[in-house]
């Protein structure tokens, strides 16, 4: 593939606390704001609540899920008297960091959540984005834990979470995690990460070539929902205990996935897939026990600054 | 060995979704009043000549709609005689009128009406495994069901743990029986249903219901050594004086390492810009609740406990004959 040269990448915005409950971003952002200093050398970084009353309820949100929040459409509705609260905000985002599609919106837009599947380190990203690319394979090259990535194949149109906003952007995600908990190790993992974010934003801007490769991902192809009664719509079942924990382990047609409350296991039908979001609590209401994905391989150019 | 006897407990209360997002509780008194409901009419037949009748409940159904631990307040902490009797201010937080909704159901607190024994299911975030929460160390009912526990799971981590609180000042559901417990189980995180912990959950709850009914029929059960936790004291998160938000996270040597031992000089605290702050009492002490959700709003990271050991007797059921005895015992005490 041909080299790429991209302008340089000097304005960062670190985001937490898009879920008010999602404590490692909350207390990311809370420290980072306490260092008057900014600026990471070539790199100007705004640090951003985004959710500041669901932060302060410790809820995932007050009215409506912000991370839905940024379709293109939803950014240009009007507002009225019904409009929720997480509309008007995602609006003001829009304009403090965007707007999305636009010249003036950030360069790099991290987005910091957590999960209560056991899915580790995730980037999770929009479709072929060449800068996100290498900062996952440079973290991925420099932890030790590791780094997964997902790639949602949606148009920027119809991209609908906050990264979507910065011109280019991914949310790191972090679990296991109970909502309202803040872990020591979750949060340095985080801290890792945009570390390494930054380092790689600086290394990029000073004028580094990086080889492209190829980086494995996954690709989301079907979502799952709980057993649910037909009356009640309660769900009848929880995650199988052989499925619970093991996000991102194939699994194949006729491996258990849920035990009912009476005790009968129920099965996969259909292809072998990774499994991820596995038992993640906010799902619940969004009929989601679990997704599954397959295996690709993305290929990148090599980058670097493009120079006047 | 010296042998107790004491009086039937014909009825029992299993209580969950007391904290609405603690799901084990809900889906298991969900599931145990659909059996209720599909049990044929001749099974209801055979089992009214069992020893005992079970009342099962949904303690705080609107939080458990809301999917919250709570609407306007705690409902665990809202037993205590003071609040169930006091009278209700014009807009009453919701819990508070809910627990004398649930102290008339199965109280009256200190009356010979309250139900024998209740028993309250609750999930923590902290990996606390399976623990049996109690106001007391010689409730010989409640430790005997422990060891009794025990000795049917093996494989799980069971502790008993003792909150010295007079019956006075005894704040949780469970207080309303003549006898009462929690049975809390993690880690877990809240709005959550994990399929181990609920069987766990299940299991334990049937050992429970099982012992009752053998206790009941007259089964003399050998009483032994009891290893007890009792509370000592709660420690909170380092907080910023300002703003009040806290400033460390539970240090990863800490954290899910609930009943091990910790000593002066351990690191408990990691603060957000990676400093260890380590354990400044005297006293060598064993941990648990490290790091309950719940709690950060109570001001308690982790509490701290000793650990001792109980003598329990041997117990058994009160013939007829002792009942009516010491029901004219107390009689003739009264006369003098």
């Amino acid at each position: 593939m041909e080299h790429v040269t991209v302008p340089p990448l000097s304005r960062l915005a670190i985001c937490g606390g898009t879920h008010g409950n999602e404590m490692s971003g909350v207390y990311m952002v809370r420290e980072m704001q306490k260092h008057k200093d900014a600026r990471a050398g070539s790199v100007a970084i705004t640090t951003v609540m985004s959710n500041p009353r669901a932060v302060d309820a410790c809820r995932r949100y007050i009215d409506k899920d912000l991370n839905r929040c940024f379709t293109d459409a939803l950014l240009s509705s009007p507002i009225t008297d019904s409009t929720p609260y997480e509309l008007l905000r995602a609006k003001e985002l829009n304009d403090q960091l965007g707007p999305k599609g636009g010249a003036g919106a950030v360069d790099l837009l991290c987005d910091i959540h957590n999960t209560t599947a056991n899915m580790g380190l995730c980037l999770i990203f929009y479709s072929l984005d060449w800068v996100t690319l290498h900062i996952y394979k440079y973290i991925q090259s420099k932890m030790t834990t590791p780094v997964r990535a997902i790639q949602l194949d949606i148009p920027l149109s119809e991209a609908y979470s906050l990264e979507s906003v910065g011109k280019y952007g991914f949310a790191i995600e972090v679990g296991p995690q109970p909502g309202g908990v803040v872990r020591a190790d979750i949060f340095n993992m985080v801290k890792e990460a945009v570390d390494l974010t930054i380092e790689w934003l600086q290394r990029f801007n000073s004028g580094e070539t990086f080889d492209g490769g190829e980086v494995e991902a996954f690709s989301p192809v079907q979502t799952v929902d709980y057993p649910r009664d037909p009356t009640t719509n309660e769900i009848t079942a929880a995650v199988h205990p052989q499925l619970q924990d093991n996000d991102f382990k194939l699994l194949q047609p006729g491996d258990p996935t849920f035990l009912s409350f009476s005790g009968e296991t129920m099965r996969h039908e259909g292809a072998a897939l990774y499994p991820f979001f596995v038992n993640e609590c906010a799902y619940y209401e969004k009929k989601i026990a679990y997704q599954l994905a397959k295996k690709i391989t993305l290929t990148f150019p090599s980058i670097s600054v493009k120079k006047d | 060995m010296e042998l107790v006897c004491l009086p039937r407990l014909p009825r029992v209360a299993v209580c969950g979704g007391t904290h609405g997002n603690e799901l084990s509780g809900v889906y298991l008194v969900r599931e145990l009043l659909r059996v209720q409901r599909e049990t044929s009419e001749k099974e209801k037949e055979e089992e009214d000549k069992k020893s005992m009748s079970v009342l099962t409940v949904l303690a705080n159904p609107k939080a458990m709609q809301r999917c919250s631990r709570y609407i306007d307040t705690d409902l665990n902490r809202c037993f205590t005689h003071a609040i169930l009797n006091s009278p209700l201010s014009d807009k009453p937080p919701y819990e508070m009128v809910r627990s004398r909704d649930l102290n008339a159901l199965l109280g009256p607190k200190g009356s010979c009406e309250a139900v024998d024994l209740v028993c309250d299911l609750h999930n923590t975030t902290a990996n606390m495994g399976l623990c049996f929460i109690s106001y007391s160390d010689c409730d010989w009912i409640c430790l005997h069901i422990f060891r009794h526990l025990q000795r049917q799971m093996p494989e799980i981590s069971m502790r008993y743990i003792h909150f010295d609180v007079s019956n006075r000042e005894s704040y949780s559901l469970d207080s309303i029986g003549k006898h009462g417990f929690a049975i809390e189980i993690g880690p877990q995180p809240h709005g959550v249903v994990r399929s181990n912990i609920y069987t766990t959950m299940k299991s334990g709850v049937q050992h429970m219901l099982d012992w009752v009914h053998f206790f009941n029929s007259g089964t003399t059960f050998e009483g032994g050594l009891v290893e007890v936790f009792t509370m000592v004291k709660n420690i909170d998160y380092p907080r910023d004086c300002v703003t009040c938000s806290i400033t460390a996270a539970i240090h990863p040597k800490l954290q899910d390492r609930d009943f091990c031992l910790l000593h002066p000089g351990d690191p408990m605290f990691q603060t957000f810009s990676g400093e260890t702050l380590r354990y400044k009492g005297k006293e060598a002490l064993y941990p648990f609740f490290i790091n309950e959700c719940a709690y950060y709003e109570k001001g308690i990271a982790l509490s701290l406990a000793r650990k001792k050991h109980v003598m329990i007797p041997t117990v058994r059921v009160q013939t007829e004959q002792e009942e009516q005895a010491n029901k004219l015992g107390f009689a003739s005490e009264e006369e003098e």
